[in-house]
């Protein structure tokens, strides 16, 4: 008891200070691009929990990455070197093995290898990213064995640790996640008996099932679950079954797999607990901060980017809404922020939510809007209404849930409207 | 018979693909791009493989190293490929785009590293 309280008093005396005009939570893609275009104009700190920077991309390894920015596919790693190396050449200050711990008044405590820090910024960008659901979340009932892991963990004990979390491999869950670790566990000689996925439609990008699951003879099983895993130690099997249209398995339809390894890839949401206990405000569809134009969560001064505002299906296009959350910090810093207002974006037919979800009339031209659909839908009109009024629209082909879909309107004519912004997506 | 899914552009036709003698029919296709896809699908498969290697004295907790072939590769080649990288141990320093593992397969194509590693 006297040790402890003695021991927080010296932990007191030795906490470090620092002042910094912008500070970045998180080192992932987000983080980088946000730091690099925030120094341009302002001191910058990277924050990273890790030993490294570049956030998820270090066990992405695959290819994928920068097919929009540097129009070729990058593995994770070489996209995220690329960025580590433009903040090293920008001179911004990196702390590695610092995990925030609270934000309270844009002073940040944060717990490192010395102790704790206390860092003061002018404003912060939330660069969090995002971390997965797990069993408890999606409620499968069963014993709990060993063998059960989330697709993440797996993906890293693979990629990074060298160990092979099983041999025999029933994957839950048809998101670019649970596809890639299809192939990956293939790859390296381990069966993958199925993966199986409970909504009609594959959760992830069509190249990922091609490349992962067609090219290696990998059945996809829509509209299934499992219902039961069994194993008293490890796992030694599950219980599949279909669904019906309310998701519920159907009675008749069970059938057992055995496995020693079950991975979940059953969805990742935005990682936001310094956020909420900064007093920022969340969407409850996307699990992020609410943000405007500009990047600008709900609290002055304080900016969010990457998956910790929406989960994102491309890393390009984390990198742009990155680059613009720090350009507009710096200008915050730099008491060179403009507003107009405030105006509510909405999502409308077929929109299941739109990024961002306010304006506040920012000095920026061109508002680009992120959204995803609802249901899939071929000879798509996208439109951005501001009131009644059209005031952008585009035609695709073809639109489906798991790939964002963006566009752009110019800020001067919903100014001149004034009136809440919809976003809608309608049939031709 | 064959079916498979264009990837050229996020529409996905569903392609069939007949064969009668050398000629190749592909219905399903709602742009030419998705017929030159089938024909190079059918006739030669290529992929970049992406998979790691271990490393000896890398910075931090980095058992493996992440690592790519600098050109795509025949698809049927994919496996005889791990086979060969599975014993590969490099030694830190190591730097992004540095070779790994020569003509993998008897490919011709380089195995190389994605990432630095810096030593311990
Ligand atoms: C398996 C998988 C496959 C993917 N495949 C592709 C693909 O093929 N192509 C593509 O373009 N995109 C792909 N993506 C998407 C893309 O990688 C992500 O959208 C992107 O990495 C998100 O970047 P981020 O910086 O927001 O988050 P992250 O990369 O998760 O970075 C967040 C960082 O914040 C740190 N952090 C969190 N909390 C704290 C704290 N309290 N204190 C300090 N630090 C903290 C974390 O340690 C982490 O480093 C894939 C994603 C996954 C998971
Ligand atoms: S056939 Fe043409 S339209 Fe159809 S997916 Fe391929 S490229 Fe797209």
């Amino acid at each position: 008891m006297a040790l402890s309280s003695s021991l927080a008093r010296l932990n007191a005396c030795w906490r470090k200070k620092m002042r910094v005009d912008v500070a970045v939570i998180g080192g992932g893609p987000a983080g980088l691009a946000a730091a690099a275009e925030a120094s341009k104009e302002a001191s910058v700190v990277i924050i990273e929990r890790n030993e490294e920077l570049g956030g998820i991309l270090q066990q992405c390894i695959h290819p994928g990455f920068g097919n929009f920015i540097f129009g070729e596919m990058l593995t994770g790693p070489e996209y995220a070197t690329r960025f580590i190396e433009k903040v090293r050449a920008a001179g911004v200050d990196i702390m590695l093995e610092t995990t925030v711990l609270e934000i309270e008044n844009k002073k940040i405590i944060a717990s490192g290898r010395n102790g704790i820090v206390e860092i003061e910024a002018k404003a912060i960008i939330l660069a969090t990213g995002c971390r997965e659901r797990t069993r408890q979340q999606i409620l499968i009932p069963g014993t709990r064995p060993a063998g059960i892991y989330t697709a993440g963990c797996a993906q890293r004990l693979i990629n990074i640790d060298g160990v092979m979390p099983g041999r025999k491999v029933v994957i839950l869950g048809s998101g670019d996640v649970g596809l890639i670790m299809a192939r990956r566990f293939t790859l390296e000689g381990a069966e993958v008996e199925g993966v199986y996925e409970i909504m009609p439609k594959p959760g992830g990008l069509m190249r990922n099932v091609v490349q992962c699951l067609h090219d290696f003879d990998i059945p996809l099983h829509l509209r299934h679950t499992i219902i039961d895993i069994k194993g008293k130690k490890r796992v030694e099997g599950v219980v599949v079954a279909k669904v019906d249209e309310n998701l519920k398995p159907i009675k008749g339809t069970e059938r057992y797999v055995e496995c020693d390894c079950v991975v979940l890839a059953v969805g990742l949401i935005p990682e936001n607990e310094i956020a909420k206990k900064a007093g920022v405000e969340m969407d409850a569809i996307t699990g992020g901060a609410i943000v405007d134009e500009g990047m600008e969560t709900s609290v002055d001064g304080i900016f969010a980017c990457g998956n910790a505002v929406h989960v994102h299906d491309l890393v390009d296009d984390v990198t742009i809404e990155a680059e613009l959350a720090g350009k507009m910090a710096a200008k915050y810093v730099n008491g060179m922020e403009e507003r107009k207002g405030l105006l509510k974006v909405k999502a409308g037919k077929n929109v299941r939510y739109v990024v961002p979800q306010m304006l506040r009339g920012k000095d920026i031209e061109t508002i680009r809007f992120s959204f995803r659909v609802k249901k899939e839908m071929e000879n798509a009109r996208v439109v951005v209404k501001a009131g009644e009024e059209v005031i952008a629209e585009r035609k695709e082909r073809i639109v489906r849930p798991p790939e964002m879909v963006k566009i752009l309107a110019e800020a001067k004519k919903i100014w001149e409207i004034r009136k809440e912004v919809m976003v809608e997506v309608e049939e031709v | 018979m064959k079916e498979m899914i264009c990837i050229q552009c996020p529409v996905g036709c569903k392609l069939i693909i007949r064969k009668k003698g050398e000629e190749i029919y592909v219905e399903g296709n709602k742009c030419k791009r998705g017929k030159e896809y089938a024909i190079n699908e059918l006739r030669n498969p290529t992929r970049i493989l992406t998979t790691t290697v271990f490393i000896e004295g890398g910075k931090g907790k980095h058992e493996m190293l992440p690592v790519k072939s600098d050109r795509e590769i025949p698809k049927d080649l994919l496996e005889h490929a791990m086979k060969e990288l599975a014993g590969v141990r490099v030694k830190a320093p190591v730097k992004c785009g540095d070779i790994v593992f020569k003509n993998i397969a008897n490919t011709g194509v380089n195995i190389i590293a994605t990432r630095d590693m810096e030593e311990k």
